[in-house]
């Protein structure tokens, strides 16, 4: 059931107000870092041999030369019309390309946290429970090993055991499912560390809690008074960072594409990068910043469904209103 | 003697920490009937939440230990019953309510909800319209319209909160309430409120209470004996007839009496207890009172005292009246 | 002097002996818990480890003739007294290109942490001392760049001003800065908002005096503990950025840059990848754990 659902809606809607500034506020800064890019495009463009003049005009052409408020403008105009420009080197629209090499982003990074979530939840969970006991070192162990080990050595190690030595996933490319297993492991990996951590000292927090003192009290069996009381209660603020890690784990992905010859956003940041092709970085860019910023949303709004005291602020402004009326 | 509720008999309790061994119990006796008060009285520090706490059996896991004596309840041996036995006894025979109501309720849960799962785990025979019924009784016998149960904690005031904390720990109908310091943490008016709310309940319902305090005026309130603690041992108890209009105390119980300020007779300065309470993880030889009792002697030092009898009911542990009564 | 002059007098004596017991014991016990945390320990002895080796790599071993040179004679030796580790494929000895990819990544980490710790105290420390409407725009400021994943920012600052070290280091720093002025801000609101900060105030002590003595002491705590994850978290992000070749560049010896060549030799010469993988481990597991225990032992709570 879903209590106050209105004053849900209301808190959404707010939320959704104000993820606009911010999501304009990442457009304008990326759109100005990308501005300070040595280099002349319209040199790029028309290649080795243009004349002065060509470029030129060209610059006048595509607006360079206007002050930068304008050109943001017209950028972001464009880019709600679906219009990214076109890339400096294959001439192709920006947007197509981005199209094509989405969903193989969004996939490796949407199974990353996933995995991240489910085992690093859990362990994490059994670990405060079984406080210093074997489990709770090993996992612990485990996880400071992981969160300092780079994703892309991971990587690289799951080939040479997985692929080299065992033969049992492939190393390259995207032809199966199986082709998804080796990069997500390697992407979860600092994920599901550093969740498994936040949640296991947010359990033992809570264990502490007199609440769960009072649960005892009043005959609870252990089993009823972890999963009952506490494990809501710790799992709030745990909740709050899974958005950041998704948008870790898209930082990630960008790293392991290389690792794996994934064709995916970050391949295409990298290539981009190196031929210094500006409107294709710039919105690969922004595709990545602007979905991690609308997962940071969806993850505030779940947030607001679990935590009573958020919903109840709402609830409790009717009431005084009723009265006071 | 069968009329006892509880028995406490020569209770040693321990805690173990990184850095020493913590004394907090030693060698307490009491005992408790049927729907008596019982006012346990002494400063922070003197063992009595740890003694209460032992009694349900809620010391912390791998720190608090019961090293030595046996507490009867109801002709139950509480230490020697299994965790699962225990789990029946709590919330149902016997309840806590602890000292700071803005801590003692789960945040992300309703109070009806809160109160309603005592009822869940002990009467698993009613059903949920049964139980709601309960939930919304408990909460007009504190004083809190039944239709607020849907709200959460952080909706209600502190006196509220404790409040929703008793009509937990009654709602099974318990035979022993133990209270620690229920109305420590709450402003001076809500406290006579709740007090006077307790006393009530407690003749309504029959229940037997162990009132932890540090407040001799709340003891005089609603109790029908008391226990003076200090460091870890009973000093002296007797009914509050005998504390309070007897002529014969415990050096301690003197201190305690003349740190009140006084509002009949004009005084120009309150008597403190000169000195703290001895350390518990290293507690000295002989009476644990010794330093910083005005009527210290040589025998107090070398010897502990025994508890002597002083009165009917009245009892004392102290050297000074071992000629008054024998041993 | 009259009696209550003559206490007075003795009570400020008092007052200022206590004072300097306090401080001195502060940091003490701080260190003394320190001191108990034993994987703390194990991190700061290990860094201090490696931070001696990297600094003193130029007394084993030559940086121009071991770490750059080329010695293609000498391809894919295997580990031996010579070469500890074994030559890569350019026949360099990869131990001395591991130490020496220490002094790039350890400069690195302290040149990010110096940016980001300048740039968040000027803006967390006018956003928490100023207020109002200042406050509330450089929050915004910083939400906005915190929207943006982190190793996507430094990417984009990369990409934009080119990889030279200088670059390279001020990306870094500005990708911290935002987390950096958030733990400043909070740490100075925190603080001012204390009582005993009030009742300094009430005593008329001055603003300096408050900023100095009460502030940045407390302050100082969870500063440190960002300050080792932040090293931490830029040699994890400058391996990954020399690894898609946008960091540092060939020859200099990077861990992400060997790592990068490493994975077409991986095959037949494990060693090359594996060794600055470790590398890159020991120095971050060494920092998380270090701060890790800074953090147990600044918490007034005790743990148990």
């Amino acid at each position: 059931m879903i209590r106050g659902g209105k004053s849900v809606l209301r808190y959404i809607v707010k939320r959704l107000v104000m993820i606009i500034p911010v999501m304009l506020g990442v457009t304008l800064i990326i759109f100005s870092i990308m501005d300070l890019t040595p280099g002349d495009p319209a040199m790029m463009i028309l290649g080795e041999g243009a004349t002065p003049e060509d470029c030129a005009a060209l610059r006048v052409e595509m607006g360079l030369n206007d002050p930068f408020v304008v050109r943001y403008c017209r950028y972001i105009g464009n880019a709600l019309k679906g219009d990214f420009g076109k890339s400096y080197r294959t001439r192709i629209p920006v947007f197509q390309e981005i199209l094509n090499r989405l969903p193989y982003t969004l996939c490796l990074a949407f199974i990353s946290i996933f995995i991240a979530v489910s085992l690093g939840l859990p362990i994490g969970v059994l670990s405060a429970v079984k406080q210093y006991t074997i489990i709770d070192n090993a996992a612990v162990g485990t996880a400071l090993l992981m969160t300092s080990m780079p994703s892309f050595w991971l990587g690289m190690m799951l080939i040479l055991t997985f692929s080299i030595r065992f033969k049992i996933f492939p190393p390259l490319g995207v032809d199966s499912w199986k082709c998804f297993i080796l990069p997500a492991i390697s992407t979860s990996a600092t994920s599901m560390a550093a969740l498994l951590r936040m949640t296991r000292s947010a359990m033992l927090e809570v264990i502490r809690q007199d609440y769960i003192r009072t649960a005892r009290a009043k005959g609870a069996s252990e089993c009823r008074v972890i999963f009952r009381h506490a494990l809501r209660n710790a799992l709030l603020p745990v909740v709050t960072v899974v958005g950041m890690y998704f948008g870790v784990g898209l930082g990630g992905a960008i790293v392991i594409e290389q690792v794996f010859a994934i064709p995916g956003l970050g391949q295409l940041m990298v290539n981009a990068i190196r031929d210094k092709d500006v409107p294709m970085l710039v919105a690969a860019v922004l595709f990545a910043a602007i979905i991690a910023s609308l997962i940071n949303l969806v993850v505030d709004i779940m947030y607001a469904y679990i935590d009573p005291r958020l919903k109840s602020k709402y609830v409790v402004v009717k009431i005084r209103r009723r009265s006071a009326s | 003697m069968s009329d006892n509720l509880l028995k406490i008999k020569d209770l040693h309790v321990m805690y173990r920490t990184d850095d020493a061994n913590i004394y907090a119990v030693n060698g307490v006796d009491l005992s408790l009937q049927k729907g008596r008060t019982l006012g346990l009285v002494g400063e922070t520090g003197a063992g009595k939440t740890t003694l209460a706490l032992s009694v349900m059996r809620l010391l912390p896991d791998n720190v608090g230990f019961v090293t030595g004596g046996s507490i009867t309840f109801d002709e139950f041996e509480v230490m020697k019953l299994s965790e699962q036995d225990m789990r029946l006894l709590r919330g149902k025979d016997i309840s806590m309510i602890f000292q700071d109501p803005m801590t003692s309720l789960n945040p992300i849960k309703t109070v009806g909800s809160q109160i309603d799962e005592v009822l869940e785990l002990h009467h698993p025979e009613q059903s949920a319209t049964e139980r709601a019924h309960q939930v919304d009784r408990m909460m007009e016998m504190v004083g809190i319209p039944a239709n607020r149960k849907g709200e959460y904690p952080h909706q209600f005031s502190g006196g509220m909160k404790q409040r929703i904390v008793i009509a937990i720990a009654l709602a099974c109908n318990p035979k022993l309430l133990l209270a620690d310091e229920p109305t420590t943490a709450l402003d001076v008016t809500i406290q006579a409120q709740v007090l006077t709310m307790m006393n009530r309940l407690k003749s309504q319902l029959g229940t037997s209470m162990i009132l932890i305090t540090h407040d001799l005026g709340i003891v005089a309130q609603i109790c029908d004996e008391v226990a003076i603690m200090y460091a870890g041992e009973i000093v002296e108890k007797g009914t509050v007839e005998d504390i309070f209009e007897g002529t014969v105390h415990h050096p301690y119980t003197v201190g305690l009496f003349g740190a009140i300020p006084n509002l009949k007779e004009k005084t120009r300065r309150l008597h403190p207890i000169e000195g703290l309470m001895p350390d518990p993880a290293t507690l000295p030889q002989g009476c644990y009172f010794a330093d910083r009792c005005e009527h210290c002697t040589v025998r107090c030092r070398s010897e502990s005292p025994q508890m002597l009898r002083v009165g009917e009911t009245h009892r004392v542990k102290c050297h000074l009246f071992c000629n008054q009564s024998g041993v | 002097m009259t009696a209550t002059e003559t206490v007075s007098a003795s009570g400020l004596q008092a007052q200022e002996r206590f004072k300097k017991y306090k401080k001195k014991s502060q940091f003490r016990t701080i260190w003394n818990r320190l001191k108990k945390n034993r994987l703390a320990m194990l991190g700061l002895i290990i860094f201090s480890v490696i931070l001696i080796i990297v600094l003193g790599a130029d007394l084993a071993f030559d940086y121009e003739a071991d770490a750059i040179a080329q010695h293609l004679s000498q391809r894919f030796k295997h580990p031996s007294w010579q070469h500890l580790l074994g030559t890569d494929q350019y026949g360099r000895d990869l131990l001395a290109r591991v130490i020496y990819g220490g002094r790039i990544s350890l400069f690195v980490g302290i040149a990010t942490i110096c940016v980001s710790l300048t740039m968040g105290i000027v803006i967390g420390a006018s956003a928490a001392y100023y207020g109002g409407w200042v406050d509330n725009v450089l929050m915004r400021f910083t939400d906005m760049f915190l929207a943006i994943p982190h190793t996507l920012m430094a990417l984009t600052l990369v990409a934009a001003l080119g990889n030279s070290m200088l670059n390279l280091i001020l990306a870094m720093g500005l990708s911290n800065t935002p987390r950096m002025s958030r733990l400043v801000r909070s740490a100075v609101l925190g603080i001012t908002e204390q009582d005993y900060v009030k009742a300094a105030r009430s005593c008329g002590a001055k603003d300096s005096r408050i900023i100095f003595r009460h502030i940045l002491p407390n302050a100082i705590g969870p500063i440190l503990v960002q300050a080792t994850q932040t090293v931490a978290r830029s040699v994890l992000t400058i391996s990954a950025l020399s690894f898609i070749g946008l960091g540092i560049s060939e020859p200099t010896p990077e861990w992400g840059a060997m790592l990068s060549e490493a994975k077409s030799q991986m095959r037949y010469h494990a060693n090359l990848a594996v060794a600055p993988g470790v590398a890159i481990i020991t120095s971050v597991l060494s920092l998380t754990l270090l701060g890790d225990g800074l953090r147990d032992a600044l918490d007034p709570r005790l743990k148990n």
